[in-house]
């Protein structure tokens, strides 16, 4: 009897309260808030441009919440997936990309869904900005069969529609996403690929293999270095004899960004965009930013810098806490509106994370499927001469 | 007795040369072409077939392909499809693998395949195996081509035999066609094939006239992927072969014909997905196993088909042990007794197969 009272009330406890926020809200919405404002940033660095991004950006209402609402979303999803691996249950390679939301964020705002995109490693944040759910993302970490991948594919191997992954040979990527601008200048559809890299990266030769043909055949492609000061442990003063990234494409025209500010990346995507639209050939933007774990989960990130630049980062340049003062600072939401986003953000993660740990993993029979496409099935040797397994496409 | 044999062998000639004169070798709607030609057409057809075909390659363009096999095509296609990239190997195959990605089908020519070591990274990691990492998500159409293996007098580096390096990974299709019908087929089936193909070819074979049928000369004449050809029907061994090594097949197996031992000669066509029944079919008709490659023995592609046919139903039927005869284990050199001496030449095919026949 005292537990079903202790229930009821809760439960009336709590739509009080959730009636009483929503009533605070609802009232604040329609008359209160600043529909749109007009913020300064910082001015990008240019090489062999004229002109640059404009210096002030409009943000939307719906736009700052809808931006605050992903890259809150992808800080708790990386963070989960800290506390997964640490549990053993993500295993092998983890490359967490915290601290660098802006980047993915202001990006994707920067360019259209029928755009593409290819990346590296640091790919989870990515994988969502292009249309993965957190669920298949979560679930292809910890290798279910409802993974974006079915499994077979991992951190660094997560694919969607006009997104070329998730790659894990470094450079490798880069090449690839020119072939994709190539492809979309031969078809003709004005669209682009953004061609991602970090600065530890920039130093292949095949990046500039890949600079000179992108520029001599004028290719639709936006080099974009995410320069997070380490390449591993080792710092940019040490890996590059250049570390102004933005330069290295040399004859492409290049910009260096804050990587921080998600309106500045925004503005900068949107500049290169119509840059590469209007058919004068690649650009190439350097996102300075950083990233608050190591390079990988096996990475303390602690030796090979300190934890009091760490430290600084998170409380002078978080690129979410910025987003959230200059909203609320211009009375364009409300701080329990955001904190419900947080909420509902938490949920969701939960929920993703309860579906990753509870998903069975592929069945075996899959273990050879998808080696071939549009091919007849066949057979494919197992580990001893008499197992032969069955392969379908 | 060697005069006798002497005698009677050109007895034999004398006869086949009359036999020769009574009927046409080629059947009147046959041709001659050349394995150049053949490439050239197959490229030519699907280009014309599918728009989104293109190839691209050092030279391929304007200089009409290093050694001609693109001729005409850039005239015919012109810059958009027929294109000419800087010699950043790892840089234009990537490209490729990419635009292949995104939903064009590229022809993507190495000058020769001892320059792909440049670019294998791409073909390996990108184009093999992206269809199996996104389960199913993400498909490559892409065909990877060019002179594979030895030529003349070009030395160590630029002599390799790449079959057994690609054929080692999975997600890869590899094709080594021998004849000009070959050639044709196989690499239109390639260029239609919705999978990263490596298609090996010969430079030595580039001039090599073979008749072609009427069938084959065909736009929509394609062989099959991973079928092995009956070049040579015999009951005694089983000579399988790929590439130029296939003359070389034949040539022995004529020479040998004389003193009355017939080899059924394989074409093996493809090597990745092998062909093993055909070899095993073979070997349960004739007892004995001989590969001919010009790689390298260890690790190739004789030691593959050695390896399947010990663990496979046709190991009962072998009377001898299975051999290979393989390129010399070492690099190319350069003077020409010396490069004649490193790869298989048809004396060490006949003595071979005397040896498995203890004869």
């Amino acid at each position: 009897m005292r537990k079903m009272l202790t229930i009821i009330s809760n439960v009336l406890r709590g739509s009080a309260s959730r009636n009483g926020a929503r009533v605070v809200v609802s009232a604040r919405t329609y008359a209160d808030f600043t529909p749109q404002a007009t913020f300064d940033i910082k001015k990008c660095d240019l090489h062999k441009l004229e002109e640059g991004p404009p210096l002030q950006a409009m943000l939307s209402r719906e736009e700052g919440l809808q931006y605050y609402r992903t890259m809150q979303t992808m800080r708790r999803m990386e963070l989960k997936a800290d506390q997964l691996y640490k549990q053993k249950i993500i295993r092998g390679f983890c490359h967490l990309y915290d601290g660098q939301e802006a980047c993915a964020v202001g990006i994707e705002a920067g360019i259209n869904l029928s755009d593409h995109l290819i990346t590296a490693y640091r790919a989870h944040a990515y994988t969502l900005t292009r249309g993965g759910t957190v669920r298949e993302i979560m679930a292809e970490l910890t290798g279910r069969r409802g993974g974006i991948a079915k499994g077979k594919g991992g951190s660094m191997h997560m694919y969607t529609k006009n997104f070329y992954g998730g790659n894990g040979i470094v450079g490798a990527q880069v090449p690839l996403g020119a072939g994709v601008a190539l492809a979309c200048k031969y078809l003709g559809k004005n669209e682009l690929c953004v061609c991602l890299y970090g600065d530890g990266a920039a130093n292949q030769g095949q990046i500039f293999e890949t600079y000179n043909m992108a520029s001599l055949w004028k290719l639709p492609c936006i080099f974009i270095c995410e320069n997070n000061k380490y390449g591993m442990g080792t710092s940019v003063e040490r890996a590059a004899a250049s570390t102004d990234y933005y330069k290295r494409g040399d004859f492409i025209p290049g910009l260096r960004v804050d990587g921080m500010d998600i309106l500045c990346v925004r503005e900068a995507t949107k500049f290169a965009a119509e840059h590469c639209r209007s058919g004068k050939g690649p650009i190439l933007m350097e996102l300075q930013t950083y990233r608050y774990h190591g390079h990988s989960m096996s990475d303390p990130g602690v030796s090979y810098r300190t934890r009091e630049e760490i430290q600084e980062v998170r409380s002078k340049s978080d690129p979410i806490s910025m987003l959230k003062d200059r909203m609320l600072s211009n009375n364009m939401a409300s701080v329990e509106e955001l904190k419900e986003i947080d909420v509902e953000v938490r949920k969701e993660i939960e929920d993703a994370a309860q579906f990753a740990t509870t998903d069975p993993e592929p069945p075996l029979d899959d273990l050879c499927n998808h080696i071939f496409y549009n091919n007849p099935p066949m057979e494919v040797r197992g580990t001893n001469p008499w197992t032969k397994l069955k392969s379908v496409s | 007795m060697a005069s006798l044999r002497c005698f009677l062998r050109s007895g034999k000639n004398a006869v086949s040369a009359v036999l020769r004169r009574e009927f046409h070798r080629t059947s009147p709607a046959a041709v001659q072409v050349t394995v150049r030609d053949a490439l050239n057409q197959a490229m030519d057809e699907e280009l014309e077939r599918d728009e989104r075909v293109f190839l691209l390659g050092e030279e391929v363009a304007q200089y009409d392909g290093a050694y001609k096999i693109s001729r005409g095509l850039w005239k015919k296609y012109g810059d958009k499809r027929i294109i000419d990239t800087p010699i950043t190997e790892m840089g234009f195959a990537g490209i490729a693998v990419g635009a292949a990605m995104a939903g064009l089908r590229p022809i993507c020519e190495f000058m020769t395949f001892n320059f792909s070591m440049q670019a294998i990274d791409q073909v390996i990691n990108s184009a093999a195996k992206t269809y199996y990492m996104s389960a199913g998500l993400q498909p490559v159409p892409i065909v990877f081509r060019g002179p594979n293996g030895a030529s003349a007098g070009v030395a160590a580096q630029h002599s390799q035999c790449f079959a057994a390096w690609y054929s080692h990974c999975p997600g890869l299709k590899v094709v080594s066609p021998w004849s000009a019908e070959d050639a044709k087929g196989l690499l239109k089936s390639a260029i239609r094939d919705d999978n990263p193909v490596v298609f090996l070819e010969n430079e030595l074979m580039y001039g090599v006239p073979f008749e072609m049928s009427e069938e084959a000369q065909s736009k929509d004449f394609i062989i099959p992927i991973g079928k092995a050809k009956i070049e040579r029907q015999g009951n005694h061994v089983t000579l399988v072969s790929h590439s130029r090594m296939v003359s070389l097949c034949l040539d022995a197996a004529a020479v040998l014909a004389k003193e009355g031992i017939e080899c059924e000669v394989i074409n093996m066509r493809t090597i990745r997905p092998l062909d093993a029944e055909a070899i095993e079919t073979s070997i349960m008709k004739t007892n004995h196993l001989i590969t001919v490659e010009g790689g390298w023995p260890q690790f190739g592609v004789g030691a593959e088909i050695l390896g399947r046919i010990m663990e496979g139903p046709a190991f009962n039927y072998l009377d001898a042990p299975a051999v290979r005869v393989t390129g010399v284990d070492i690099p190319m050199p350069y003077a020409k007794i010396l490069e004649d001496n490193s790869i298989p030449q048809i004396k060490d095919i006949i003595f071979s197969v005397k040896k498995t026949l203890n004869v």
